[in-house]
């Protein structure tokens, strides 16, 4: 693919919009006196400030581009991440967790866990969480720069420092709440700068009607387009229903999940794992004015996440169903291969005269290539010579692989206009902005009173605390820089540590819950359980596999107990297993060791022996239970529209 | 804080949005995708939107809303 050209419009938007960000940053900056105004925002921001904030801080730019990308994949199932693996959890958060992160006045979640547990607890979690946002922050950094490059042809290096500069900038100045505004500014900037991608998308499938008719062409035959091994074919549905094809089983969805997994493994472990106890989208909730905003928050949150599939998964789907459609000319595009490969490929073309010259191509490409696309290309090169720019087009779509990553930015660049283009990419830098600037803020509070005035520095004047704060920030920044770089060098460790903090992560919510919501939980059980409980998804991942892959990195590495239909139903059921594990030994250590709180320590930590918050002052659409079950419904009657 | 969030947001999305709305008049030719001038649109959208904010803050005075 061309290098997108941008002119100076684009770049004005850009500018604007990196100009704007800036000087909230530094208008800001007047008001940060003391470390809780730069790292906890104080607790002076209203509701729907967090709660749009809340929801920007978890859309990075991996989720915009993977949301996509697996769109193109799974169709209108993805949208399954955020109606079971997302909203239920926002709710819950929302009505029965937030009274506890806001009203025990915890500064972070690993705080929380040691004042309702102890420090060891504090420790494995604040320790794990820090080492996780930096390499999450640095992953998303090198996968964004390599995009600029290969689309822009922007320089990696400057593309990743440039961005990050900007990013520490405004929260060097501005702290979490510049942080927070910024995130808000950028919600904004990404739903307006890619819906009319999506409405332009639409329109040129031929509506939404169309576009469904197609993908069912895709479903009964995915191999058509190089979306699944040949052979493979599924009900005509596939695509375009988010639940018949899951409760039809593993092997009749593209995802290969069952409905238990989706269930219970995303929409219950790995979901409120994230939502419920990351703290990097509880610290926006955390940062809010009083107990009603903070509990408010993931509600305001949870609409626009309930909409968001169809600015960040249909676009994907419009890319399946436009690439079934030869007259508009398009396809997923392909990896991205070197000119001097297509220049050999094409050379090879001409010259074509042996049985084998579909391998010779194949090789000069170095990828897997449609044979009888192929042979008809060079039949019509002998017919009436191409043109090389011909010969390319026909090689490019040719490939028989896809590269889902490059669907938003290939409709990016098939619809936006100068203008418009630079608005969309100005909305991609926003969101990767949005999710760094996340991971900083939320590193940065960690790190200062979670680490280093729980274990290097206790009892040091908040002017000390507040620079340690500042010079964190530059750490933290300086830290993700060098992931990115990590990550663009060493792939197969980067996958390493995203496994291990998948197993990290899947234990983490029976922590919670037990401690939460049962008293007797002791923090010997919560530490042991949630020890073993990492233990038990890494032995889990040791013993099982994915259909298709080979024992090593991908699990199965001591013995192949069991096979499963696909990665993510892997994933799933891991998460699965590694939550009963740690629920089951935290509940049975708990009853074998003693308490070491009594119930006045344990007052605001547990629900039963906090006083219950009554609401009825509120105004009925201000009281979280009411909101919560008003969404609820709405989400269940999404779940029955795309049945 | 002292700051209300609509203020920047509204200025940012009047200037783009007048930007490309003013872009769009000028080169019809090239803001067209698929038949639409979709920068004299889409400018003219977000120059509203803009606007909206903008005339919250105001409205709102020096404090943020109370919700």
């Amino acid at each position: 693919m061309q290098a997108i050209q941008l002119q100076w419009i684009d770049y004005t938007i850009l500018i604007a919009y990196v100009a704007f960000v800036i000087g909230i940053g530094l208008a800001l900056s007047r008001y940060m006196k003391t470390s809780a105004d730069f790292l906890t925002s104080a607790r002076s921001i209203p509701t729907w400030v967090t709660g749009l904030a809340f929801i920007s801080a978890n859309l990075g730019a991996l989720e915009l581009v993977g949301m996509a990308a697996s769109g193109a994949k799974y169709g209108i199932s993805t949208a399954h991440f955020y109606w079971v693996g997302a909203i239920p959890a926002m709710i819950f958060l929302a009505v029965f967790m937030m009274p506890f992160y806001y009203g025990s006045k915890a500064r972070s979640v690993p705080e929380y866990l040691k004042m309702r547990f102890d420090e060891r607890v504090r420790a494995l979690n604040s320790v794990a969480f820090a080492v996780m946002t930096i390499f999450a922050s640095g992953i998303s950094m090198n996968a964004l720069a390599k995009l600029l490059h290969a689309l822009l042809g922007w320089d990696y290096n400057f593309a990743l420092f440039v961005s990050s500069g900007v990013v520490l900038l405004y929260v060097l100045k501005g702290g979490l709440t510049s942080a927070i505004y910024t995130e808000v500014l950028q919600f904004f900037m990404i739903v307006l700068g890619f819906a009319p991608v999506v409405y332009l998308g639409l329109k040129d499938v031929g509506g939404w009607h169309t576009m469904t008719t197609s993908l069912q062409t895709v479903a009964t035959n995915p191999a058509a387009i190089y979306l699944k091994d040949a052979g493979t074919t599924y009900a005509p549905n596939a695509w375009t229903s988010a639940w018949q094809p899951v409760l039809a089983g593993p092997t009749h969805n593209p995802m290969g999940v069952d409905w238990f997994a989706m269930i219970f493994g995303l929409g219950f472990v790995l979901s409120f794992g994230y939502w419920c106890t990351n703290f990097l989208v509880v610290q926006r909730a955390m940062a809010a004015k009083n107990m009603t905003a903070a509990r408010n928050t993931p509600l305001v949150a949870a609409v626009p996440k309930m909409f968001f599939p169809f600015l960040v998964i249909v676009p994907g789907m419009i890319a399946a169903a436009l690439t079934t459609l030869p007259d508009k000319g398009y396809r997923i595009p392909p990896p991205v291969i070197a000119q001097a490969n297509y220049d050999k490929a094409i050379a090879d073309v001409k010259n074509a005269n042996s049985a084998d010259a579909i391998k010779i191509i194949s090789d000069d490409l170095g990828i897997k290539v449609d044979a009888g696309k192929i042979t008809s290309l060079v039949a019509a090169n002998a017919a009436s010579k191409l043109t090389d720019t011909q010969i390319q087009q026909g090689l490019y779509n040719s490939v028989a692989e896809n590269d889902y990553d490059g669907v938003i930015l290939s409709l990016v660049k098939k619809y936006c206009p100068a203008g418009l283009l630079g608005l969309a990419l100005t909305a991609l830098l926003a969101s990767f902005m949005s999710g760094m600037a996340g991971n900083v803020t939320a590193f940065n509070t960690v790190f200062t009173y979670d680490i280093y005035q729980a274990y290097f520095a206790k009892g040091k004047s908040d002017a000390h605390y507040m620079w340690m704060g500042k010079v964190i920030t530059v750490v933290g920044i300086l830290l993700s820089i060098g992931a990115a770089y990590f990550a663009s060098m060493y792939n197969n460790c980067m996958d390493i540590i995203q496994l291990v903090f998948g197993f990290v992560n899947a234990p983490l919510f029976a922590t919670f819950l037990l401690g939460m919501f049962w008293k007797r939980t002791t923090a010997t059980g919560a530490f042991v359980g949630l020890f073993c409980g990492i233990g038990s998804s890494a032995l889990f991942h040791a013993l099982t596999i994915a259909q298709g892959n080979m024992p090593g990195i991908k699990g199965g590495y001591l013995k192949v107990v069991s096979t499963f239909p696909s990665e993510m139903a892997q994933n799933f059921w891991l998460a699965a297993f590694a939550f009963i594990a740690c629920f089951a030994l935290t509940l049975v250590i708990s009853l074998a060791t003693a308490r070491t709180k009594s119930d006045a320590d344990l007052k605001g930590l547990v629900y039963s022996l906090t006083p219950k918050i009554v609401d009825n002052n509120a105004p009925i659409y201000q009281r979280p239970a009411v909101v919560g079950v008003v969404l609820l419904i709405v989400c269940i009657i999404l779940n029955l529209i795309f049945w | 804080m002292g700051l209300d969030i609509r203020w920047p947001i509204g200025l940012m999305f009047t200037l783009i949005g007048a930007l490309l709305a003013v872009f769009g008049l000028a080169k019809g030719a090239e803001s067209v995708s698929l038949g639409i001038n979709i920068n004299l649109v889409w400018g003219a959208v977000l120059l509203v939107f803009g606007v909206l904010m903008l005339l919250g803050a105001i409205k709102g005075g020096k404090t943020p809303p109370s919700a």
